[in-house]
């Protein structure tokens, strides 16, 4: 153990233990299975996870904070009926494939807006995160359910779902919008004031008042980032279907909670990364990948990861403690 | 003096507000609608609210003690396959007796990685739902279940009879509400859950052995479940395996409702009931009214946020946040 922390590059391994537990299913998986280690295979994986690893990315940046935005699911649904549906207006019947724009505005603008909305809700009002957004999960469905009257949409411009599968050069484009994300945020995050605050908000919200920060705008922003992600997860999502259900995204928020938590983000805010999140991401994304192609029945996976997320808890509390400890001594 | 008195009364109704908002609620709903306050309806939407209510009583008492159950939706729906499913293997005896013991199990298993382990509540019941869910498809093979002789068996009693000709499912809901606010008003365990929940050093230093306190109350929420699945199965006579999805969210709206502070160590059982009650009356009154079901949702938004935050401002004295 203290070899390793010595260790540069053990020292970040500890720090990121989802990194090391990618490694071992990676060579695990290409063992065992002769479809796994093959580059469509790959890309398959950085499509399936692009989704859940768009919201991730925001959530950790409200997670950090010490919030928490359950609502993200609902946003899903929402952008993507409304990216599907306002692109068959009538009145846009004439702008070609332009009118996908005015479809893609609104239902980035609609994210945005609501994660706006909680924002401000959260920080005007002084209640819970999780209340705020718990509420928001169950009346942004209602929103989903009263625009759409229930019904599905279905794309009626091929090029839409066409987008969804284009690829750019060997990359799947929606692979690239995700990696290109997720390079973003990591900027955002490690290199810029917002960044800073983003942390310093989280690990401590008396001493971020003090040093000055807004602590209020800076939750809003950081809401709204999230809004607007889940809100590009959905139409991502439906380009791929060429559709959207009001049911779109249930339970999306238990696996980007889930992947971000894995990815070693703390609920109780101030500590997380990016690059962990995108572990946390890509280790999900390859369990239920190599799961699948090994022909494990869905219901396993399912009990699977649910152990691995409270394994990785445990493991967690361990080494942390452990490093506690090292400091006292 | 006049202005003191005007504050105090600003208080009372922050205080209260959910119980006003509830009045209000039901005058409503009965002016417009007609056959809102019939006591036929009336008793239906408690009976509705029933299994939703049993829920919520246990995880409240999980609440209290500063913790989290989201993985109680998962439960139900693994409680109700697996009583129905055995029904007809076992009889309905042996079936609920097999059914409570099994949620049981997965009820100690929270308390011990929440409990003894000092695990994140939030991410272990997480994880629990997740895998429940799993566990729930590898016990039916991803096959309905249901029972075959529905009128001839005494199993039906729970959902569907009556006893003192007052509805089963209410009459459950009732006992178990009575029996757990005595028992978190009135004896000594009920005060260590509160004192664990509102600080959890001092209750420590005061020789509450908190981990065990904090182990109960997940099988205390285990077992709540398995009544409620109970009354669930009964009244369905048969169950899908996602039976209870986003149940959970739903327990914990009424609890929240209610008043109780996710924070743990306030609430009572008493205020989640109407908690629950609210959230069923809403949807009652909202379909009575001619609204699709999913506007419910909806409201039960703004609901939730108002009611929240009347709560929290009257304890901070001023409705806004001084957050900059």
């Amino acid at each position: 153990m203290e070899r390793l922390k010595s260790n540069r590059a053990g020292k970040w391994l500890v720090q990121n233990p989802i990194w090391g537990f990618i490694v071992i299913i990676f060579v695990f998986f290409s063992l065992s299975n002769e479809y796994f280690f093959d580059m469509r295979n790959f890309q398959n994986i950085l499509v399936q996870t692009s989704t859940i690893g768009l919201i991730a990315l925001g959530m950790t940046l409200v997670m950090i904070n010490g919030n928490i935005d359950l609502s993200v699911g609902a946003v899903v649904a929402l952008a993507a009926s409304l990216m599907v549906d306002i692109q068959s207006w009538e009145a846009f019947s004439g702008w070609g494939n332009w009118q996908m724009l005015p479809a893609l505005l609104a239902a980035l603008a609609a994210g945005t807006a609501l994660g706006a909305l909680n924002g401000i809700i959260v920080w005007k009002t002084g209640v819970d995160a999780f209340i705020v957004t718990l509420g928001a999960m169950l009346g942004v469905r209602g929103l989903v359910f009263i625009y759409t009257e229930e019904q599905s949409f279905f794309a009626m411009n091929f090029t839409f779902s066409d987008i969804g599968m284009s690829s750019v050069g060997p990359v799947p484009s929606l692979a690239v919008l995700f990696l290109i994300a997720t390079v973003a945020v990591h900027i955002l995050l490690s290199r810029t004031v917002h960044g800073r605050n983003t942390y310093a908000v989280g690990g401590n919200r008396e001493a971020a008042v003090n040093a000055g920060i807004r602590v209020g705008p800076h939750m809003v922003v950081n809401f709204m980032i999230v809004g607007f992600f889940a809100a590009l997860a959905g139409v991502t999502l439906s380009s791929q279907m060429g559709a959207s259900t009001p049911n779109l995204g249930r339970e999306y928020e238990l696996w980007v909670i889930t992947a971000v938590v894995l990815g070693g983000t703390k609920l109780t805010g101030g500590a997380g990364s990016i690059i962990g999140t995108f572990g946390g991401v890509l280790a999900i994304g390859i369990l239920r990948n190599g799961m699948n192609l090994m022909q494990v029945p869905a219901f396993y996976v399912l009990v699977i990861l649910g152990s691995i997320l409270i394994a990785v808890l445990f493991l967690d509390k361990q080494l942390t403690r452990k490093g506690a400890e090292a400091l006292k001594t | 003096m006049a202005e003191t008195r005007l504050k105090q009364l600003g208080g009372i109704v922050a205080r209260q507000g959910i119980l006003i908002a509830f009045a209000l609620f039901l005058v409503g709903f009965a002016v417009f609608s007609e056959s809102f306050s019939s006591t036929e309806n009336l008793t239906s939407v408690v009976r509705q609210s029933a299994i939703i209510g049993v829920m919520a009583i246990g995880v409240t008492v999980v609440v209290i003690s500063g913790n989290l159950d989201l993985s109680v939706g998962s439960m139900l729906s693994f409680a109700t396959v697996m009583v129905v499913d055995l029904h007809d293997k076992i009889g309905p005896g042996p079936a609920m007796l097999v059914m409570l013991v099994a949620v049981l199990c997965l009820g100690c298993l929270n308390g011990f990685l929440v409990g003894m382990l000092r695990l994140n509540s939030l991410i272990v019941t997480l994880g629990m739902l997740s895998a429940i869910q799993g566990l729930t498809l590898i016990y039916s093979g991803g096959q309905n279940v249901d029972i075959a002789d529905q009128e001839g068996t005494w199993f039906a009693l729970f959902g569907r009879g009556e006893i003192l000709g007052i509805a089963a499912p209410i009459v459950m809901f009732a006992v178990l509400a009575v029996v757990m606010q005595v028992v978190m008003s009135s004896t000594a365990y009920g005060r260590r859950v509160y004192a664990v929940g509102g600080n959890p050093t001092a209750s420590v230093f005061s020789g509450i052995r908190r981990s065990r306190v904090v182990f109960s109350t997940y099988v205390i929420s285990a077992f709540c479940v398995g009544l409620a699945a109970i009354i669930l199965g009964s009244r369905v006579m048969g169950s899908q395996n996602n039976v209870g999805q986003g149940y959970e969210l739903l327990v914990l709206a009424g609890v929240i409702l209610g008043g109780t502070s996710l924070l743990g160590g306030s609430g009572t059982i008493l205020k989640t009931v109407i908690g629950v009650l609210i959230l069923g009356f809403i949807q009652n009154g909202l379909l009575l009214l001619g609204f699709a079901y999913y506007v419910q949702w909806l409201v039960t938004w703004v609901v939730i946020i108002l009611a929240v935050w009347l709560d929290v401002a009257a304890k901070r004295g001023r409705l806004f946040s001084p957050i900059a």
